[in-house]
């Protein structure tokens, strides 16, 4: 247990070091800033609390990490359920894996517009955007997973009864979880970056209307702001990704050590 | 332990009721590799029947033919009175393969309880079952861990222990001991022997090691290389109490074990033709 929380602090170490350290260099080498463009992060630091006060917490932050949350969670639940359904078969995975390539490389943001067109400019549209993004990394790593679960775990399964949803819950995804927790670390990214864009057009709250609008009106100290809340928001919720894999994976990483001390 | 010096032949071995019945059972994989010929015998009640053969004779298809995992080409596979389609319900199977059987999300004892899950049997019976299954494979002290945390050895009592808690009819056990080391491997067969004795779980062993089937058995058939047939069934008439001095060197074994080692050699020598 203590050997985690090691573990856990020596990563938030290797986590924060880095940052620290540009954000220092940054201070020094704009102290004595003139460029419009880019003011002292000391200006910019005093900027941000009448940018970010709790007024402006609830008014963009919270609408962009619903719309996120929202985005991501809709994504995972596909990615994962239709990752399932495709892995467990292997016609229909043969017939879909084409279409599917097709579909993965379209860049998100193209579909952008398209979305406007038929889900209008609100919520719904920027939702749809994150998902379009956020769904293929998981639905991908998914039926990798699926396919990838041990032959004889499955006949362990079928003799001892074990089938429909205890199959599903105990073997499928448990089995699946490392390459799904991969799936899901690269779609939130993806999900953030989206979530972002899709608040460039035409929003009228969110971290990505603030980035834009303090932009057009040469409030450069402010737009700096709402790039480190961007930033800080990746950190704590790659954070809470983390957590979340340390948690659910235990077992992966003890199996791996474990295979490689016999090896 | 103690070995009764009488030749008492086989314990309660004296042709019990049919509980599996094989005729004619013949596999061809696709069509082309045909794996199985013509296997008829019979196993019944309570008995411990060992089949042994040269490797690639079969024997893992014929034991994934009897558990249902397998449809057969042609034949049948008998159990307590019912053909066998699927998987059926009062069977467990036990793999070679322990670090690939078990669930290595779970805890030991989530492993073994598991499948009494599925049964839907009630929570106290499930955990006096896997406490009693735990308690008799000595795994009493681990319930917590995780399988990978365990020896190789240890691995294979769990999963002896979740086909004993699972309180089937019949065990069937698929070269169960060939990956762990010799000692671990004396240890399990008597606890698999005594386990038997206790339970009186009709038991069907696979395994390539000669000396192992006569050891374990009161049967042994020994199946030809592939495409596979019985080619004999030796009654093991040692002593129902074994032991792995006085049993392994005792002169019946020797007789038995050279019976069986001929019929082998020969079986290898045929198939070089």
């Amino acid at each position: 247990m203590s050997g985690g929380a090691v573990r856990i602090g020596r990563s938030l170490l290797a986590l924060l070091l880095l940052p620290v350290v540009l954000l220092a260099f940054w201070w020094v080498l704009s102290a004595d800033s003139t460029s419009f463009y880019m003011p002292p992060l000391r200006t910019v630091f005093e900027t941000f609390p009448d940018t970010w006060s709790t007024d402006g917490l609830t008014e963009h932050v919270v609408p962009s990490v619903q719309r996120l949350a929202a985005g991501y969670l809709l994504a995972l639940v596909l990615g994962v359920s239709l990752g399932v359904a495709i892995g467990s078969a292997r016609r229909l995975r043969a017939f879909l894996e084409p279409v599917l390539e097709f579909l993965r490389a379209i860049p998100p943001t193209v579909l952008v517009p398209l979305f406007m067109l038929f889900a209008g400019l609100g919520d719904t549209m920027k939702v749809l955007v994150i998902v379009s993004g956020a769904v293929w990394p998981i639905l991908l790593n998914t039926i990798e997973g699926v396919r990838a679960v041990d032959g004889t775990l499955r006949e362990t399964c079928r003799c001892y009864g074990i089938g429909g949803t205890a199959r599903l819950r105990h073997l499928v995804i448990r089995s699946a979880s490392p390459q799904i927790v991969t799936g899901m670390r690269q779609g939130l990214s993806i999900a953030i970056i989206l979530m972002v864009i899709s608040e460039l057009f035409a929003a009228d709250n969110g971290i990505g209307y603030v980035l834009v609008q303090s932009q057009r009106g040469f409030a450069i100290a402010e737009m700096w702001t709402a790039i480190i809340v961007l930033g800080l928001l990746g950190i704590a919720l790659a954070m809470l990704l983390r957590l979340f894999e340390w948690r659910t994976l235990r077992w992966y990483r003890g199996l791996r050590e474990a295979q490689r001390g016999r090896s | 332990m103690t070995t009764t010096s009488q030749g008492t032949t086989g314990g309660r071995h004296t042709r019990a009721e049919t509980l599996l019945e094989v005729t004619a059972l013949r596999k061809v994989y696709d069509g082309r590799v045909e794996a199985v010929r013509d296997l008829t015998f019979v196993v019944g009640k309570g008995e411990f029947v060992c089949v042994v053969g040269p490797s690639g004779a079969g024997k893992t298809t014929l034991l994934k033919c009897i558990a249902g995992l397998l449809p057969p080409t042609s034949g049948s596979v008998v159990l307590e009175g019912s053909p066998v389609a699927g998987p059926p319900p009062g069977m467990a199977v036990v793999f070679q393969e322990y670090g690939r059987s078990l669930f290595p999300w779970m805890t030991v004892r989530q492993n073994v309880e598991l499948p009494l899950k599925q049964k839907k049997l009630p929570g106290d019976r499930r955990r006096q079952l896997v406490g009693e299954a735990l308690a008799a494979v000595s795994l009493a002290d681990v319930p917590d861990a995780y399988p990978w945390q365990l020896s190789g050895g240890m691995q294979q009592r769990v999963a002896i222990a979740r086909a004993v808690a699972y309180e089937p009819h019949i065990l069937l056990m698929d070269e169960p001991f060939a990956a762990v080391d010799a000692q671990t491997r004396a240890d399990l067969e008597d606890l698999t022997r005594s386990l038997w004795h206790r339970m009186g779980v009709t038991t069907v062993f696979v395994t390539h090691d000669i000396d192992e089937a006569v050891y374990l058995g009161q049967r042994v058939l020994v199946l030809s290389s592939s495409p596979t047939v019985v080619l004999d069934d030796v009654v093991v008439d040692l002593p129902v109490e074994r032991d792995q001095l006085t049993t392994r060197s005792s002169a019946r074994f020797a007789e038995l074990r050279a019976h069986v080692f001929e019929q082998v050699r020969r079986a290898k020598q045929e198939r070089g033709r």
